[in-house]
């Protein structure tokens, strides 16, 4: 098959080759990284296989759905999920603390998951249906779409993905071009109101999150346990690290989590300055390459869309190398198409469908 | 279409009638996506720079905290050597035991926890005890023991369980077993879990891993070369501090085995011979200091102290009037009495007060010139004229009582003193005491009194201020067997590498001689010591005997009896009664066992002590043991083998 063929082929069936390429190095390199990490446990590379053969599916199917159908539906969905969240609220399942599962009998999820999809979209939507950029008052009806699905699910607690549904909101806002002079206010407000959330809505692990990290040793055997060692794991990797299936820190156990949340660590202990410095231009190579995909669509709403799910996978990559290296507090995000799990997964890959989806129908104007 | 222009105010009073434009909008969106790209590789670049900072500039450090997570030191302790008597009879080995550990971090519930074991195995208050006092002081990830000697039954009834009790295990080690208990305690010693003033004091790095040392007797003395030296090992561990592998090895080095001069036979019939007096008896070779018998009694067992004792026992032993724990060999300290008339005669013909011809009047007591004060004689109506030799063999005190008086203290003790009374005589076993040897300048310093001549009277034999211990009793007794050549009194023989099996003797260690002005002062007092038992005070154990032998007895008061008032065996309290002393050596022309018998509160000399020397003599001299030394010791000695080699 030429070249040409191979290019009809994937816009026939709507999928961008630069974005699949990238995507596909990421998981791959994620997956015998993940070998190591997991002990050599070939059943957790196969589950996380299967997972990212799921994710890519979702991704290929939603790539067929013209993006009307997302605008249509954008607002359905977002009442959908807000009403979900309502009823995590009252009859959710506890697990660990939090209240965050929903049990539909034979289907157990989060709802909060649907949010990171939902927000952009109806952010996407309100935002689409006004001229730009937009006015104060406009703010309000934008703050208000992603305040109260933000709010629901930081009261969970889950601070990981309200944060995420946050930032997609806030940079829904930024790509609508909502004027610096109103950015720098909010930017101000919200540090204002950093002292009023530290004191009335954060619960204690949460506090004790941001202490740890503003001074890991004060407890290391206890929270920050798990940084300090993370940190060890990454620095004793040096410029080249210690080699695959060599890493001490993640093989003895000293790495918590090490497959999972701080599989950076585990990368880095093993394959060092070079191999992060690698990885780090990859995830920047698939976020400019989705921007591009953005900024080529046909109206402002798929623009929206597709920017503020780029930036939402951008949130993903850099809280977690962040935290796991000590410059961001713990805030539990996985490594997209690193960490071992498969809720969060599925979401991104979701999101890079509908990227996908945008770009490839950018000849077809949503309305 | 009105082209909207971003930052143009809308005209006043018209109404807000924005239009979308798409075209604008975009290139709206493509300058903010553009300022998106720039703050992601901004943040990237930030990611990349604490990858720099942690990978490169501080690789070392986290190189070194990564390595330390994982690389830990081990100690290896090393096995500690045997202790054997001089025919190779097995005094202390090491048996492979079973303890019950608690490692207090993994255990959820220490109270049920141990409500569960004692379900399982007995366990006593004073165990919970002694556990909860060491797993406070302990760190919360080490095993405390707390059951020792797991007895087979027990090991079965627990391992059943042992997966639903975290934190609980079974330990093997090697405990320190002392076969014979209580024989030859005060000599051996034994070891015990090292204390708090200890661990200030030893070398950590030799003493990591070791729980024991060596607490007293040869286990003390002797602690450096039984302990051996300990090894290291580098293991790679996990998280949880489980070892996976080793890194490398630096074997320990076993200690050596030591055999001690005691003969064990020998001791037995010493510790008997004491029968239920406390006392003490010591039996040495003069021609090269080895003791071959140290018995002091009461005796008692060692094993419970080697993983500690229980407070309740500890205390009865402690506390107890006859005080077993006290070695009365090395520190227990008596009146030497009239034992130390040979010697006062030895001084006289040394100093020329007195020569072996010349005679003293005895009318049964003495009185210092000017004085109405009587000094008595132990014979009421005294002995008559006497001699020196005639003087040794009655024990007469008068004529001491004169030539103690002219010979005056300064000299009797600087004369008494090159035989090592009232200073140690550097035994190697740990604690010995000084006693005391009086003199003026002691008496300044101590009582702040001037020197009476009475003093020196009661000196002259072997009372008033005048303390020995039985030891030096034994080793100036030697001296004189030895016609002045002097050995410093030891209990070690030989050390044996456990490897090897190639046995070290010790050399003898020869102190200076004591010298006299005429070799032939030592033949008088000699030949008085010999007419002590042939005729003389002790000549009850003279019958008999296949050897010569040359003694001295001696009567220690312990109750001062009034000017006017007779000394009555039998009306006094037990406790109220004189010690017995009895020293001597044999045979008389080729001596190769000096003893020195103290039973306390044992009335006279001549009626208990003598006997229990001659015991002793009969023993070792005509080989006369209750149980054949060879055959016990070589199925020992192979048991032994065995156990080291574990």
């Amino acid at each position: 098959m030429d070249r040409s063929n191979k290019g009809k082929f994937l816009r026939l069936i709507h999928l961008d080759l630069t974005l699949l390429l990238g995507l596909l190095v990421i998981s791959g390199t994620g997956l015998v990284v993940l070998y190591s990490a997991g002990q050599r446990d070939l059943d957790l590379v196969t589950g996380q296989a299967m997972r990212l053969g799921l994710g890519f599916a979702i991704m290929l199917a939603l790539a067929q759905i013209p993006p009307h159908y997302f605008r249509f539906w954008s607002p359905w969905i977002y009442l959908a999920g807000i009403l979900l969240l309502l009823a995590v609220m009252v009859a959710g399942d506890i697990s660990k603390g939090a209240r965050r599962w929903l049990d539909l009998g034979v289907l157990r999820f989060q709802p909060s998951e649907i949010m990171k999809l939902a927000v952009p979209m109806m952010m996407s939507w309100y935002f689409a249906n006004k001229p730009l950029p937009p006015r104060l008052w406009h703010l309000l009806g934008g703050v208000s779409i992603t305040g109260v699905p933000f709010l629901l699910i930081a009261k969970q607690p889950d601070l990981g993905t309200a944060l995420v549904v946050g930032c997609a909101g806030a940079f829904v806002l930024f790509l609508a071009g909502l004027s610096w002079t109103i950015l720098l206010g909010l930017v101000a407000a919200l540090g204002a109101a950093v002292p009023l959330f530290w004191t009335f809505a954060m619960h204690d692990y949460q506090r004790q999150r941001v202490l740890t990290f503003l001074d890991p040793e004060s407890d290391p055997l206890g929270a920050g346990y798990h940084i300090i060692q993370s940190k060890i794991a990454i620095g004793s990797g040096g410029i080249y690290g210690k080699g695959w299936l060599n890493g001490t820190q993640s093989h003895l156990d000293f790495l918590p989590e090490g497959s999972t949340d701080f599989i950076f660590a585990a990368f880095s202990e093993e394959f060092g300055l070079v191999g992060g410095c690698l990885l780090l231009t990859l995830y920047f190579f698939v976020i400019a390459r989705c921007l591009y995909m953005a900024t080529h669509t046909p109206d402002t709403y798929t623009r929206l869309l597709a920017g503020s799910l780029t930036l939402i996978f951008f949130v993903y990559a850099f809280v977690n190398s962040g935290m796991v290296s000590g410059l961001l507090p713990v805030v539990g995000l996985p490594l997209p198409l690193f960490s071992y799990g498969g809720t969060s997964l599925v979401t991104i890959m979701a999101g890079f469908g509908i990227l996908m989806s945008v770009y490839s129908h950018r000849r077809t104007p949503t309305r | 279409m009105k082209r909207w222009q971003p930052f143009a105010k809308p005209a006043t009073g018209e109404p807000l009638a924005r239009e979308k434009d798409n075209t604008a909008e975009s290139e709206l969106f493509f300058r903010r996506a553009l300022v998106v790209l720039f703050a992601v590789f901004l943040s990237f670049l930030a990611v990349a720079g604490r990858l720099v900072y942690l990978q490169v500039l501080n690789h070392e450090r986290f190189t070194t905290l990564s390595e330390s997570n994982r690389v830990r030191l081990q100690p290896l302790p090393p096995t500690r050597g045997f202790i054997f008597d001089r025919n190779g009879v097995l005094l202390a080995d090491n048996l492979a035991s079973y303890h019950l550990e608690i490692t207090r971090e993994q255990v959820k519930d220490l109270d049920t926890t141990l409500a569960e074991l004692r379900q399982r195995i007995e366990l006593t208050d004073a165990d919970i005890e002694r556990y909860r006092k060491l797993a406070r002081r302990a760190p919360p990830y080490t095993g405390v023991p707390l059951r020792f000697r797991l007895t087979d039954e027990e090991i079965a009834r627990l391992a059943v369980d042992l997966y639903r009790l975290p934190g609980v295990d079974i330990k093997a080690d090697l405990t320190r077993r002392y076969p014979l208990g209580p024989l030859a305690v005060h000599a051996i010693g034994y070891v015990g879990r090292i204390d708090e003033n200890e661990l200030r004091r030893l070398d950590p790095g030799q003493y990591s891993g070791s729980t024991h040392i060596g607490k007293t007797g040869v286990e003390r003395s002797y602690e450096d070369l039984l302990r051996g030296r300990t090894g290291w090992q580098q293991v790679e561990t996990n998280a949880e501090g489980r070892p996976l592998r080793v890194l490398s090895r630096t074997p320990p080095v076993p200690g050596q085995h030591i055999y001690l001069s005691i003969d064990v036979r020998l001791q037995a019939v010493a510790e008997k011979a004491l029968e239920d007096y406390n006392g003490a008896i010591v039996a040495l070779d003069p021609r090269n200091g080895e003791i071959l018998a140290l018995a002091s009694q009461p005796t008692y067992d060692p094993n419970p102290f080697v993983n500690g004792i229980d407070f309740a026992s500890y205390r009865l032993l402690n506390t107890s009037k006859d005080r077993p724990l006290l070695n009365r060999a090395l520190r227990g300290i008596y009146p030497p009495g009239s034992t130390v008339k040979p010697l006062m005669a030895l001084a006289g013909l040394e100093y020329g007060e007195v020569n072996r011809y010349s005679g003293v009047f005895c009318p049964g007591f003495y009185r210092l010139p000017g004085s109405s004060h009587k000094f008595r004689d132990w014979r009421r109506g005294g002995h008559g004229s006497v001699s020196m030799d005639r003087a040794i063999a009655q024990s007469c005190d008068v004529y001491f009582y004169n030539l103690a008086f002219n010979l005056g203290i300064d000299r009797i003790h600087e004369f008494l003193d090159r035989f090592h009374l009232g200073r140690p005589t550097g035994v190697d076993l740990p604690g010995e005491k000084s006693a005391l040897l009086p003199s003026q300048e002691w008496k300044r310093r101590v009582h702040k009194h001037a020197w009476f001549a009475g003093d020196t009277i009661s000196a002259g034999i072997g009372q008033g201020y005048f303390l020995t211990t039985p030891l030096q009793l034994a080793h100036a007794t030697a001296v004189i067997s030895q016609r002045g050549a002097d050995f410093k009194p030891r209990v070690l023989l030989a050390t044996e590498d456990p490897g090897t099996r190639i046995k070290t003797p010790e050399v003898p260690r020869p102190l200076p001689p004591v010298t006299v002005k005429n070799p032939q002062f030592w033949d008088t007092v000699i030949a008085g010591m010999i007419h002590v038992v042939e005729g003389g005070t002790a000549h009850r154990i003279g019958i008999g005997a296949k050897y010569r032998i040359a003694g001295k007895t001696g009567t220690a008061q312990v109750f001062t009896v009034g000017q006017n008032e007779r000394y009555n065996a039998s009306r006094l309290a037990r406790h109220l009664l004189d010690h017995a002393l009895f020293v001597a050596f044999a045979p008389a022309d080729d001596p190769r066992i000096a003893v020195a018998v103290i039973a306390e509160h044992g009335g006279g000399g001549s009626k208990t002590a003598a006997p229990m020397a001659r015991k002793v003599m009969d023993a070792y001299l005509l080989d006369k043991y209750d149980q054949p030394a060879a055959d016990g010791a070589r199925d020992t000695q192979g048991d032994a083998q065995r156990d080291g080699s574990e």
